[in-house]
C-alpha cells in the first residue's frame, strides 16, 4: 500500500516548516525605541524638570559615570555595593520562585482533580492575589524569624497566583476526545495526568512561569523595604537608602539593575519555553 | 434488493460474531432517547456501516460498544480488550511526533519500548506514513493526521474496529484515498468493522452491509447487503449497480428523516 508514488504525493501534503531568517526589521524596532527612550530621558533631566529638582533624575551619562563606572567609593557608593545588593535580592527571588513553582503547580494539580476542591480553594487564591501583602508585614514578622525567610514568604505570596491559575487552566485544556482515548485504554488517573494533562498544560504553564518570575523579582525588591537586617541588604533596601540620601545616580543605577534582573529572568523563561515546547506549539499573531 | 453474487475473499475465521447489539436501548440522564431497540451484529470479515440523519444516535452505538457510554436497556457483547476506535478528529497529541503518537496506545497497554517501536513502525508503513515519523501533528495535513490516527489504532491489532465519522472533515479526494486505505487494511487484517458516516457513497463503497437509522430515537429501519467483490476499485462508484444501490439507500434514508 505504501508505494513510493503514494509517499511522494504525501510530501506535497506536508506543511513545510518556516525557516528562521535574519531580518533587519526584527532589530530596528528595539533600537528605535531605545533611542527614543534615551532622548526622552535627556529631555526630562535637562529641560522639563525645574533646575532645583534635577538631582532627582540625573542624565544618562551621569548615571553611567557615577553609578556603573565607579566600582566602590566611600560608604556603599558605586557598582560593587549595588551588585552585592542585587545578588542578595536575586537569591531571595529565586528561592521564592522555586517554592512558588512547586507549591503552585501542586495546588493546581490538586484543584484539577476535584471540582469541589477547586471551588473551595479559589476564593483564597484570589484573596492572596489582591490582598495588600505589605499590610501583613507585622503578622509575617511575628510568625517567621529571619529577614531572608520573611522576604521569601512575601515573594511566594505575590508570585503564586499566576502559576496556579495558568497551570490549572492548562491541565483542564485537554480535549474531550483525547481524554476518551485514554479512557478507552483504561488509563489510570496518574497516567492521564502525566501523559495527557501535563503536556497539554505546558504552554500555559510557561505563560504562568514568566508572569510569576517577574512578580517574584518585584516581590523580592518590595520585601527588601520591609524586612532587612544588618550586613548586605537587598536591592530594594539599597534603593531606599540612596533615596533618603538623595544620591540620584546610584538610585537610578540600582533601579536599572533591579529592572535588568526582572528582564533576565523573563528572557530566561522565554528561552526555556521555546526550548521545551517550541517544536510543537505555535503561537499565532493573526497576520 | 440485489441478486448479485456475494463473493468476499475474507476467509480468516469469518462468520464469528465479534460485536453484537441485542435490543439495545439508550436514554440519556436528561431524558433524551437516543436508541430504541437496536439489534445488529458484526462478524469477523464484515464491514457494517450505519447511515442516518445527524443526531440520530449513530455515534452512541460506537460509544456503547467501547464502554464510553452504558446502555440503559438490552445487551451489547464485545471483547472490550480488542477494540480499535477511530474518532471524528485525529486526536493526536500535538507534543508527540508521529512515531510517538502511533506508539501511544501500545504504551498505555504497557508494551516495552522495543515492542512498541517495532509495532508502530509496521503500522506507519501500512498507512503510508514512512518518512514522516519525526514530524509533529502541526506539520501534517488533515489526511495525514487521520492516517497517523489509524496507525495508532492498528498497533494493537484490534479484532473490532469502530470508525466514528473519521473522514467527515476531509476533502473528497483525500477521503476517497483513505477509503481505499481502510479497505485494504480491512482485507489485510480481517477485523470486524463498524463505520459511521453521513455519506451514502462512502457507506456503499466501504461496506459489506449498510444499515439505515431513523431520526432520534434511533432505530434500524433498513438493511442492505452490499454484494460487490473485494478488492474494490475506485471506478466502482460509477457503476450503474452502485448508483442504484445508493438510490435505494437514499430513499430509505429520506423515509427515516420523516
Amino acid at each position: 500500500m505504501s508505494t513510493s508514488e503514494n509517499t511522494t504525493s504525501l510530501v506535497d501534503e506536508l506543511v513545510h516548516e518556516q525557516k528562521q531568517k535574519f531580518n533587519i526589521s526584527d532589530y530596528s524596532g528595539p533600537v528605535i525605541v531605545f533611542a527614543l527612550f534615551i532622548g526622552a530621558w535627556y529631555l526630562l533631566s535637562n529641560v522639563i524638570l525645574p533646575p532645583e529638582k534635577r538631582f532627582l533624575l540625573p542624565t544618562p551619562h551621569k548615571v553611567v559615570n557615577e553609578g556603573f563606572l565607579v566600582w566602590k567609593t566611600g560608604e556603599s557608593r558605586g557598582l560593587q555595593p549595588i551588585l552585592l545588593s542585587l545578588w542578595d535580592s536575586a537569591k531571595v527571588a529565586l528561592i521564592g520562585l522555586a517554592i512558588t513553582i512547586v507549591v503552585g503547580m501542586a495546588l493546581a494539580v490538586i484543584m484539577s482533580m476535584s471540582r469541589w476542591l477547586e471551588r473551595a480553594t479559589w476564593p483564597y487564591l484570589v484573596a492572596v492575589q489582591s490582598a495588600p501583602i505589605l499590610a501583613l508585614t507585622p503578622l509575617i514578622r511575628a510568625l517567621i524569624d529571619g529577614a531572608q525567610k520573611q522576604r521569601v514568604l512575601v515573594v511566594v505570596l505575590i508570585a503564586v497566583f499566576p502559576i496556579v491559575s495558568n497551570t490549572l487552566f492548562g491541565l483542564l485544556s485537554a480535549e474531550k476526545s483525547q481524554h476518551e482515548l485514554f479512557t478507552l485504554q483504561g488509563a489510570s488517573r496518574w497516567t492521564r495526568l502525566k501523559k495527557l494533562q501535563f503536556p497539554a498544560a505546558l504552554p500555559n504553564i510557561f505563560v504562568g512561569l514568566r508572569i510569576s518570575a517577574g512578580l517574584a523579582v518585584i516581590g523580592a525588591v518590595v520585601g527588601d523595604f520591609y524586612f532587612r537586617q544588618g550586613g548586605v541588604v537587598g536591592i530594594g533596601a539599597q534603593i531606599d537608602i540612596y533615596r533618603n540620601r538623595l544620591w540620584g545616580a546610584e538610585l537610578i543605577a540600582s533601579i536599572i539593575m533591579a529592572s535588568a534582573l526582572g528582564l533576565v529572568v523573563f528572557l530566561f523563561f522565554g528561552w526555556l519555553s521555546r526550548a521545551a515546547i517550541g517544536k510543537w506549539h505555535i503561537t499565532t499573531r493573526g497576520h | 434488493m440485489f441478486e448479485m453474487q456475494t463473493g468476499t475473499n475474507m476467509s480468516t475465521n469469518s462468520g464469528q460474531t465479534l460485536l453484537d447489539f441485542s435490543s439495545v436501548w439508550m436514554t440519556f440522564p436528561d431524558g433524551t432517547k437516543a436508541l430504541e431497540d437496536v439489534s445488529l451484529s458484526v462478524n469477523a470479515g464484515e464491514f457494517v456501516t450505519v447511515v442516518g440523519p445527524s443526531g440520530c444516535g449513530k455515534s452512541t452505538l460506537l460509544r456503547i460498544a467501547s464502554n464510553l457510554e452504558t446502555n440503559t436497556g438490552g445487551t451489547c457483547t464485545v471483547d472490550r480488550d480488542s477494540i480499535g476506535y477511530v474518532f471524528q478528529d485525529a486526536t493526536l497529541m500535538p507534543w508527540r511526533t508521529v512515531q510517538k503518537n502511533v506508539e501511544l496506545i501500545a504504551e498505555l497497554h504497557g508494551l516495552n519500548k522495543e515492542d512498541r517501536k517495532a509495532k508502530a513502525a509496521e503500522a506507519i508503513e501500512l498507512v503510508g506514513l514512512r518518512g514522516f515519523e519525526d514530524k509533529y501533528p502541526r506539520q501534517l495535513s488533515g489526511g495525514m493526521k487521520m492516517r497517523a490516527s489509524l496507525a495508532r489504532s492498528l498497533v494493537m491489532k484490534p479484532k473490532v474496529f469502530l470508525f466514528d465519522e473519521p473522514f467527515g472533515a476531509l476533502d473528497e479526494i483525500t477521503r476517497e484515498r483513505l477509503n481505499d486505505e481502510v479497505l485494504s487494511l480491512f482485507q489485510h487484517e480481517g477485523f470486524a468493522g463498524m463505520f459511521i458516516t453521513h455519506s451514502i457513497t462512502e457507506a456503499v463503497y466501504m461496506s459489506t452491509k449498510v444499515l439505515v437509522m431513523s431520526a432520534r430515537p434511533g432505530r434500524i429501519v433498513a438493511s442492505f447487503d452490499i454484494p460487490f467483490d473485494f478488492p474494490r476499485n475506485h471506478d466502482l462508484r460509477y457503476e450503474p449497480e452502485f448508483a442504484e444501490l445508493c438510490g435505494e439507500i437514499s430513499h430509505a434514508l429520506r423515509g427515516a428523516h420523516q
